[in-house]
């Protein structure tokens, strides 16, 4: 679908939320509402989704929306999931909305349960790499080298392969995407809601934020696209059908594999604040992590081929 | 028709969700509730409870997942004990937050370090101020009776409050005694179906609307008045309930407190759960030494039945608390509760706090005869 089809679907981000300017997560999130319409719960963690869609009583999502503790997303999804399956309403999305910290941290046990147990729910998570609503702290996403006002200094270990993790847990979909590709976050919506039904799908948003990231609103999107083209965040997408799975790189990363292709990665980091604090052994970490990401891909990739 | 069963107290909070038609069902084991989630899964299972069973990873996933269960419109239930009531206690506060009717089993039992499995009040007493109805049963029928009772007060459109009913550890959990159990037609009449009288979500039904956002304190401070008014207006929904369960199925365990020979006493011994049961064995051997004394037990300890409690002890010469906890560095919390309603009502009766039967240990009736005969 096009970007100017996609935009004349109805919006359902109203005018009015506070989020900064150039938030991605409000970039993500409108191509979510738009891909999965009217008929969506969305189940929201603490995180500053809870905090930019308005102060009582305002409200700037127009969907149903339950905002919840911050480690209990997945699991109350669960709940309503099941209470409107036993009441016969099967085709409303019920989604959780949350951030790196909602899901891949605190919320990871829940997260975990809700996957294995194959509920049929859709998480997103719009992966902003630190806990930005209590002020830029470290987070299990945040990646090595990074400024937070929890590491000083930078941060010494790599990011948790998170979209790889619930590929593991055997989940029907799991997708990657970057707030660079608006399409791409559309088109993985969809296939996700497409599966209604058929259990747990995972969708992991990697979402270049100007506060905390240190750069320019302006430069949301162009982020977005060099974290990609960098190969710092590959976009792929994978199906698990009777066990077996489907895994495939999207468009620009099936063209990352060399790494020769790759955009230089100091041109990523060079645009942003938070990196200037890193140190030679912080960027050898940054580059081992990006080495083991793109050695699991190739691990799938070569699984999915028989 | 009713049947009687020989069920353990545990069995008989399962039959009692059995009975309310819970429709959905979100626990995770720990002694000695266990045996509620095992029952409870085995008929989801085999038919005889048609209800979505979720089979979480925590406790805090237990709460969590009740509670959206309950939002989106069905007739929810839980169960746990000690370390899993506080694991999941953010979510606990929540569920009173979020008005969601659900109900709990709540074993009793201590909480760690050490590890004991046995009876002891303060795990739900750690929960006394979060906004839940607090039921603590004395013998098995009245487990399985408070569970019915407990819907039908939580879904009351005036309270809308989770609501907790506490049997001990073992004490009830793991004994089997006789429990009549209702007919289904009977109970059906008793408690219809769930029907939210606001939004739930589930857009089929309600209009978009967003909950739990971000609200400023002029206003919290409104949501927690309404709290505090569906506490006090349960009161009044609670003897109705009550009063309407014994008119149909013949048993009355007690509105919020239940009195026994209290009239003419002058020392009353007042306690909860099964010491309440203890108690009245207490007052009938030390009446046959010709001592006036009475045992009253607080049946709901959410919300208070200061009332009750005012026109029950308001002339007596002494009042005995006998508790299976001890707030630590100060003094026993029953005891510190009836303390506050006498002193409000300007009563100089004297109350005794005895902590006995911590982490499970004998409580013996000579133990309590000793300290009443001592205090008159
Ligand atoms: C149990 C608990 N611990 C801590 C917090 C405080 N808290 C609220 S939001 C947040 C960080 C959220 O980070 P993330 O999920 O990445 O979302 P973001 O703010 O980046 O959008 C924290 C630590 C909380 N609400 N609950
Ligand atoms: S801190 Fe980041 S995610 Fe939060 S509102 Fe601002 S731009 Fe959006
Ligand atoms: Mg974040």
């Amino acid at each position: 679908m096009s970007l100017r089809e996609i935009v004349s679907k109805p919006d359902l981000l109203l005018p009015g939320h506070s989020a900064c300017p150039g938030c991605p997560s409000a970039i993500a999130l409108r191509m979510a509402l738009k891909a999965l319409g009217e008929k969506t719960v969305l189940v929201i963690p603490a995180s500053c989704s809870s905090v930019y869609q308005g102060i009582y009583p305002g409200e700037s999502f127009n969907v149903i929306v339950y905002n919840v503790a911050f480690a209990s997303a997945a699991a109350v999804a669960s709940g309503i999931r099941r209470a409107l399956t036993k009441k016969g309403y099967t085709d409303v999305n019920v989604v959780v909305w949350g951030g790196d910290g909602g899901l891949v941290d605190i919320g990871m046990a829940t997260m975990s349960g809700a996957a294995e147990r194959g509920e049929d729910l859709i998480a997103i998570c719009y992966d902003n790499e630190a806990y930005m609503n209590t002020g830029i702290q470290r987070s299990g996403a945040t990646p090595p080298g990074a400024w937070t006002t929890t590491t000083w200094t930078g941060k010494t270990e790599i990011k948790k392969p998170m979209p790889f993790i619930m590929l593991e847990h055997g989940a029907r979909y799991v997708a990657t995407a970057s707030v660079g590709y608006p399409i791409d976050i559309y088109n993985k919506v969809k296939k996700a809601a497409s599966l209604r039904g058929e259990g747990f799908r995972y969708i992991h948003i990697l979402a270049p934020d100007p506060p905390g990231w240190r750069f320019d609103a302006s430069l949301t999107v162009e982020l977005g696209k060099l974290a990609v083209n960098t190969g710092f965040w590959p976009l792929w997408e994978a199906e698990v059908i009777n066990g077996k799975i489907k895994f495939r790189l999207n468009p620009p990363s099936n063209k990352l594999l060399d790494p020769s292709k790759r955009v230089p990665i100091e041109k990523f980091i060079e645009k942003q604040g938070r990196f200037r604090v890193a140190k030679e052994f912080h960027l050898r970490k940054l580059h081992q992590q990006m080495d083991f990401y793109w050695q699991l891909v190739k691990a799938y990739l070569s699984i999915s081929k028989d | 028709m009713s049947e009687v069963l020989a069920l353990t107290g545990n069995e008989a909070v399962a039959w009692g969700v059995r009975l309310s038609r819970v429709e959905v069902v979100a626990a995770y084991p720990i002694t000695p509730q266990t045996v509620i989630v095992e029952k409870l899964s085995e008929w989801v299972e085999g038919g005889e409870l048609d209800a979505e069973y979720i089979r979480v990873e925590s406790e805090h996933s237990a709460m969590s997942a009740v509670i959206g269960a309950s939002a989106a419109g069905a007739r929810a239930f839980t169960a746990t004990s000690s370390h899993g009531l506080f694991y999941m206690y953010e979510m606990v506060a929540f569920a009173a937050g979020a008005r969601v009717p659900v109900v709990m089993g709540v074993v009793n039992r201590f909480v760690g370090p050490p590890w004991n499995i046995w009876a002891d009040w303060m795990d739900a007493l750690a929960t006394r101020d979060l906004g839940w109805i607090q039921i603590w049963v004395s013998n098995n029928q009245e487990a399985l009776d408070s569970i019915i009772q407990a819907y039908r007060i939580a879904e009351d459109k005036h309270v809308l409050l989770p609501v907790m009913v506490m049997l001990e550890g073992f004490v009830l959990s793991h004994t089997s005694a006789p429990v009549r159990v209702p007919d289904q037609k009977d109970v059906d009449e008793f408690l219809p179906s769930y029907n939210p009288p606001h939004y739930v979500l589930n857009p089929e039904i309600s209009k978009t609307f967003g909950f739990g956002n971000i609200v400023w304190p002029w206003d919290t401070v409104h949501l927690r008045w309404d709290m505090h008014k569906a506490m006090l207006s349960a009161k009044g929904v609670i003897r109705r309930v009550v009063r309407e369960y014994e008119e149909r199925f013949g048993v009355n365990h007690g509105g919020l407190i239940k009195e026994y020979k209290v009239d003419d006493a002058e020392v009353v011994i007042v306690s909860m759960a099964s010491i309440a049961e203890t108690a009245e064995i207490v007052v009938d051997e030390l009446r046959k030494e010709g001592l006036k004394v009475g045992a009253l037990k607080i049946r709901f300890f959410r919300p208070f039945p200061t009332k009750e409690v005012i026109k029950a002890l308001k002339d007596k010469y002494r009042v005995v608390v006998v508790e299976r906890d001890i707030s630590l560095g100060h003094d026993g919390v029953l005891a510190m509760e009836l303390r506050s309603v006498l002193h409000r009502y300007d009563l100089q009766i004297p109350v005794y706090s005895i902590s006995l039967g911590l982490g499970g240990d004998e409580i013996l009736p000579r133990q309590i005869k000793k300290v009443v005969k001592e205090v008159m």
